[in-house]
């Protein structure tokens, strides 16, 4: 049972990199703001998601559990917020720009 | 594996250190110190002291991070105007930093193996006064005075910042404004997030007494949660002569301070504990003491008076 456990957080763990990777290598290559946030959503929420999904089994109890999804509902709506008020940013600028 | 992550983690403290003094706009340079104390953090908790990794990622990258970027906003418009340093001053500035960075360097790498320490003394006596976390015990056993005094400094320092407020305005409302308009997703985290934060900084002040945790860091999670929901215009800022705000400001180390001459009377000596009353009475002055950081710590980010209370 404990091998499944482990197996299951090493598939949730490396899926959780993977996209953290793909998200890191679009914020260096994607060519404006908004297109690099659309890349590091992937990682704040798959990623992350991917990671503590990964984790739960290892938790040494439903109190450790879930705090850890506490963590990733937390992430999740701070980086939803937190992009929505840098898109508006970058729109606000564009539309003072070109007018 | 633990090596090679520890070197990685360290070079990326040093590179990112460079950085936060090379970037030429003062708003990167903010930016990258924010994140170098969130590594700083990651380091606290590799050497296992997770009490020092949150107050570094609270108070030393959060609120001071906040304080930096509010100066920087205040700077703004100015900055390109400002001359460079010469290049005597820059040299001389260097060469200090240069000299006290080979100081602590020589001082860390010079200490005797095994380094002299008062941990097992510490950890030793620690049963007496009912904690489990040997750096509550320090902070408010061993150097309480060093910790009433610590906060009796951060009231000070808000009185310093309060007293670049203009006469006319003493007493009045500070210069923060919303950031964004009433409808947007700002608003909606400012209403979503302070219950579960407050109830974050309650539980972190309550478990510092046994795990890490404790007043400071509770405290600044009360100072995050008002910041937004000033910051997001669900409230604005108090004026700052109110009776109540004052009263908030110095409740706190007025608690401590009591219960430290009452140790006078009850057993002996200023900031002694009457034997078995030691945690209540650090839980006390602890649960005050984070009101009184929080409301600080926020009074300090929104900075001085800048228009009367009537106007």
């Amino acid at each position: 049972m404990t091998h499944v456990l482990d197996l299951l957080t090493i598939v949730g763990v490396s899926a959780g990199c993977f996209f953290f990777v793909a998200g890191t290598v679009g914020l260096l290559r994607f060519p404006d703001a908004l297109t690099r946030m659309h890349a590091l959503t992937k990682a704040d929420n798959l990623g992350l998601g991917l990671i503590v999904l990964g984790l739960l089994p290892q938790a040494a109890g439903l109190g450790y559990a879930l705090k850890l999804v506490a963590i990733w509902l937390l992430a999740q709506v701070s980086a939803a917020i937190a992009s929505q008020l840098i898109a508006g940013a970058v729109l606000r600028q564009r539309s003072a720009l070109w007018p | 594996m633990a090596l090679a992550f520890d070197t990685g983690l360290a070079l990326l403290v040093l590179v990112l250190a460079a950085w936060t003094i090379w970037v030429q706009d003062t708003f990167s340079a903010v930016l990258a110190f924010v994140v170098l104390g969130l590594l700083v953090a990651l380091i606290w908790v590799r050497l296992q002291s997770v009490d020092v990794a949150l107050t570094e990622a609270a108070i030393g990258s959060g609120v001071t991070g906040a304080l930096l970027l509010t100066a920087a906003a205040f700077l703004r418009p100015t900055e390109r105007a400002v001359a460079p340093l010469g290049a005597a001053w820059c040299t001389a500035a260097g060469s200090l930093s240069a000299i006290i960075t080979v100081g602590l360097g020589a001082i860390a790498l010079l200490l005797p193996d095994p380094a002299p320490t008062l941990a097992p003394l510490a950890v030793a006596s620690l049963p007496q006064s009912g904690l489990g976390n040997p750096v509550t015990g320090v902070l408010f056993v061993y150097r309480a005075l060093d910790t009433l005094l610590e906060k009796v400094v951060l009231v000070l320092a808000l009185v310093g910042v309060w007293s670049l407020a203009a006469d006319h305005v003493w007493g009045g409302i500070p210069a923060l404004r919303p950031a964004t308009r009433p409808d947007s997703t700002l608003t909606f985290l400012a209403q979503l997030l302070p219950p579960v934060g407050l109830m974050l900084g309650i539980y972190m002040c309550w478990t510092g007494a046994d795990h890490p945790g404790g007043a400071f860091q509770g405290g600044a999670l009360l100072t995050a949660m008002w910041l937004l929901v000033m910051l997001a215009g669900v409230r604005a800022a108090p004026a700052t002569g109110l009776l109540s705000l004052r009263l908030l400001l110095i409740v706190g180390p007025t608690i401590f301070l009591v219960i430290g001459l009452a140790g006078f009377a009850l057993a002996g000596a200023f900031l002694a504990y009457p034997a078995g009353y030691a945690k209540a009475l650090i839980i006390v002055a602890e649960a005050a003491l984070t009101l009184s950081i929080g409301v600080t710590l926020g009074l300090l980010a929104v900075g001085p008076a800048e228009r009367a209370r009537n106007s």
